[in-house]
């Protein structure tokens, strides 16, 4: 077999939504060549494509725009910057330590760059990945389903819906429905209080009138061809019920898209399931970068993006041959976090983005003192004034790490 | 109607067969081998939409199947002319090979009878090993296992190709497909039988009655009471591909007093399955899972292999096998009734079902159905591949520079390109719904299930809407 073409840019970016984007318009500023975007939709901008609502760009761009006119400010700004974006590109697997095999309408390529950023996001665990048992009937749908076929496809969906989740995403379910002339009927919940924050939630409920049933599972799905019901338990008293619906939104359960980072060997975080990075967003293997919700699913898009913003520096201090650092220790999350972003605390390394640690609780603790500990030692105790709530980041400010040892054991983030 | 090859006489076929799975398309396909005409009626819109698209996906080799009976020569001869098929027409196999892994004592015990049995049944080339080389071969078994049985011949394959390429081929030698063509009555006449479906009456001479999970039913519009079909219910999980690397061959369960066993099994599609679980039902319609099912799959998945469990699901999905109170495969003609049964064909009729054919041709020729063989058949059909084991069309530089579609990916988790939903929808037995072009494409059977491609694909199934003689209404959105 003859080799494929071989393209060499100085950067490749996989994936071409906020983060992806805003990285590389970084990285064609601060002069570091040839950079390349791949993305295997047929438009990039990623998920923000198909949120027509508004509230986008609010902390990368200082002003405020709906999804689709978010996505397409960043492909602009991307361009604009000398930035190369190929879409309809889809990275299949590594040919080597940073080259990729990539399929596309201009057919089968190979990508040797000097530096890559992962930023492939994360999806939502459908149905199956939920382990639902049940019937296999139309009318069950993901939120990003959803809203593609919505807004994308211009398609109908059902006229009775249960939402499976109450938090933020859920809610932009909900409104999605709506637009769609289909009535969200409940939304169920795990845990004692909807997940959302507190605000959202009321306006929420007032705006979209949506009963939200808490302390909820959903047990089976029910329906031949169309969706008919679904049944619920309530957790504490085991009561099960059916509920009449011909639409299923299951929506949050966030799982990074982490398949290019596994299949390169790289070392992933047992709880956000996405490469393990330091503060610089290094992954394991020297030249390969990661930034945005593949580090932690999932942030707002314009967190998403400021990682982009953020990794473009340290990308460009590995071109100009910055060596991989070694030692540091490693940030742990303890319960009731599943997860902390970035993991790993270097001498000398950065701030993480934003000057912020990210964590996800799995209980909400509506007056959350942070603890910092190290080797036994309690470093830092700080109230925070936002409620730590499942199905958000809860975001930590960095300073509160003051006083770690770079050199000593493991960092445990946790509540009091 | 003019008769001529394959074509009615006078609107009465020679053959009527009755189900179009992989055991109906096969006997189709093997009497359109001969100078007769044949049609093939499916009660539902799609080839191998019961028993056939459910299954394990394993090609047997009969090792374990009750020595002297049919089924156990069957599946032995169906084992080696289906490799040989798969090779022509490109269905995908992979040569896995399996182990029987013993976890106990009584277990260990039985490994020594089975290779005799296998040996009984015609199959040499078990092995008993021990411990280490079980491990040496599946590293990421649970500990405790005591010992272990090869057979290296057991293989994997793609049950949807199978059934399409024998439906393909059926058809490409003349056989008529009709679908949406449920029988619903039965009227014998002189020297021709009516069969009254829910799209009309189709007239033939001689009937084969291949309808699986309603053979019982069939067989009773036929005057016949022999068998009872009971649906046996066989739950599924399937892992994601990052699973893959943990089987890399078929780790099968012992067979003991309490059944047969959960098996793991790598797929021909590159992910992980583990089960079936066995559950009688009087639903013949009840493929839902089940909350009990997931629970005793994931129990199984952990003793046998804890780090398969700790892997995302991909699919959850059950099968109905048309279980029976005969002990044996029930296939007989009744010449005086022009009439022949291919019931109780339990799960092994994937593997058996080319050999099935060849058997029903000589009974069918045996009760007085003149079968003359072809000279001018046309090849068999080159099926798309949709295994992981040979190239995709979305790695062929060539295919793609020839025609971009095939570079453009829809179906990511799939790798599934534009070119093969237009060429499923466009195929000789089209994909006419969603679930049509899943089984033929792989397109929305991935870790995303479809939540970034389903609305493109249903998009691109619209744009290719499918028409053909065989067609129906396109009955399904996302």
């Amino acid at each position: 077999m003859t080799q494929p073409p071989l393209i060499t840019p100085d950067v490749l970016v996989i994936g071409g939504g906020p983060a992806g984007l805003t990285a590389a318009t970084e990285l064609a500023r601060l002069g570091a060549g040839h950079v390349l975007v791949v993305d295997r939709e047929e438009t990039a901008g990623g998920i923000p494509r198909h949120s027509d609502h508004t509230g986008y760009g609010l902390r990368d761009l200082r002003r405020v725009m709906s999804g689709p006119a978010y996505a397409r400010h960043l492909v602009r700004q991307a361009t604009r910057a000398g930035a190369e974006i190929r879409t309809r590109t889809m990275v299949t697997g590594w040919a080597g330590d940073r080259t990729v095999d990539i399929t596309g309408p201009e057919g089968r390529r190979q990508i040797r760059a000097r530096c890559v950023v992962l930023a492939t996001g994360a999806r939502e665990r459908p149905r199956a990945a939920r382990r639902i048992p049940g019937d296999r009937p139309q009318g069950v749908y993901t939120t990003g389903l959803l809203q593609n076929l919505v807004h994308l496809h211009h398609r109908p969906v059902g006229e009775r819906a249960v939402i499976v989740g109450a938090e933020p995403v859920s809610w932009s379910a909900a409104v999605t429905l709506r637009a769609a002339g289909c009535t969200p009927a409940l939304m169920i919940s795990r845990y004692p209080k909807a997940e959302s924050h507190a605000a959202l939630t009321a306006a929420g409920r007032a705006l979209l009138r949506v009963p939200v049933a808490t302390r909820t599972r959903i047990t089976r799905v029910l329906g031949k061809g169309r969706c008919q019901a679904v049944e619920i338990e309530h957790l504490d008293t085991g009561r099960r019920r059916t509920v009449a619906c011909d639409t299923v939104v299951f929506t949050g359960d966030w799982v990074p898209d982490h398949e290019l980072a596994r299949t390169a060997g790289i070392t992933l975080d047992p709880g956000t399931l996405g490469p393990l990075t330091d503060t610089a967003l290094r992954t394991s293997r020297p030249g390969v970068f990661a930034a945005g919700n593949l580090l932690h699913p999932v942030d707002t898009a314009d967190v998403a993006a400021l990682d982009g913003r953020h990794v473009a520096r340290h990308v460009m201090a590995h071109l100009n041959g910055g060596g991989q650092p070694a030692g540091g220790v490693r940030l742990l999350a303890d319960a009731p976090f599943r997860w902390v972003a970035p993991q790993i605390l270097r001498p000398g390394d950065p701030a993480p983005p934003r000057g912020r640690l990210l964590l996800w609780t799995e209980e909400f603790v509506r007056f959350p003192v942070v603890t910092v500990r190290q080797d036994g030692r309690i470093l830092t105790r700080r109230t925070l004034a936002r409620p730590a709530a499942p199905g958000r980041v809860f975001r930590v400010p960095f300073g509160l790490l003051r006083g770690v040892s770079a050199t000593a054991g493991p960092v445990h983030i946790g509540l009091d | 109607m003019t008769a001529g090859p394959g074509r009615p006489d006078q609107g009465v076929f020679d053959v009527a067969v009755i189900g179009a799975g992989i055991v109906g398309a096969a006997i189709a396909r093997e009497l359109s081998g001969c100078d007769v005409s044949v049609a093939l009626l499916e009660a539902r819109d799609d080839v191998g939409d019961g028993t056939s698209k459910a299954n394990t996906a394993i090609l047997h080799t009969g090792f374990d199947a009750r020595p002297g009976t049919l089924e156990s020569r069957l599946v032995a001869r169906g084992h080696h002319l289906l490799n040989a098929y798969a090779e022509a027409t490109g269905i995908p196999v992979e040569h896995t090979g399996a182990v029987l892994v013993a976890w106990n004592d009584e277990e260990l015990r039985a490994l020594p009878g089975l290779k005799d049995k296998a040996e009984a049944n015609g199959y040499g080339l078990c092995r008993v090993i021990g411990p280490e080389e079980v491990y040496r071969d599946l590293p990421d078994l649970a500990e405790g296992v005591l010992g272990g049985l090869t057979v290296p011949g057991e293989s994997i394959i793609c049950t949807w190709t199978t059934n399409l390429a024998l439906a393909t081929d059926a058809r490409q030698r003349g056989t008529t497909l009709l679908l949406n063509h449920r029988v619903t009555a039965v009227e014998q006449g002189e020297g021709t039988t009516t069969l009254h479906t829910s799209a009309g009456d189709v007239r033939a001479r001689w009937t084969v009655n291949a309808a699986g999970l309603g053979a019982d039913r069939i067989d009773r519009l036929f005057g016949h009471d022999r068998f009872t079909v009971t649906p046996r219910r066989g739950e599924l999980l399937v892992f994601d591909k990052l699973a893959r690397p943990l089987a890399d061959r078929i780790v099968l369960p012992v067979p003991t007093s309490r059944g047969k066993g959960v098996l793991i099994a790598p797929t021909v599609y590159g992910n992980v399955m583990l089960g079936p679980t066995a559950e009688d039902l009087t639903d013949r319609t009840d493929t839902a899972t089940s909350e009990d099912g997931y629970e005793f799959l994931l129990a199984k998945g952990e003793r046998l292999m804890p780090c398969l469990t700790a892997e995302e699901v991909t699919a959850g999905y059950a099968g109905l096998r048309a279980a029976t109170d005969h002990p044996d495969y029930l296939i007989e003609a009744d010449p005086h009734r022009r009439y022949l049964l291919a019931g109780g064909i339990r799960s092994t009729g994937l593997s058996a079902g080319l050999a099935i054919a060849e058997h029903a041709r000589a009974l069918l020729e045996e009760a007085g159905l003149a079968l003359t063989a072809r000279d001018d058949l046309p090849d068999p059909p080159r099926m798309p591949n949709i295994g992981e084991a040979f190239p995709r069309p979305y790695q062929d530089a060539g295919l793609i520079a020839r025609d971009p579609a095939y570079g453009t990916i829809v179906c990511f988790c799939e790798r599934v390109t534009e070119g093969e939903i237009r060429d499923a929808c466009h195929a000789p037995v089209p994909a006419r719904s969603l679930e049509g072009l899943r089984r033929r494409t792989r397109a929305m059977n991935g870790r995303c299930q479809g939540s970034l491609c389903g609305a493109t694909v249903a998009a691109l199934r619209e744009r290719h809407h499918a028409h053909d003689v065989c067609s129906s209404r396109p009955k399904d959105r996302p």
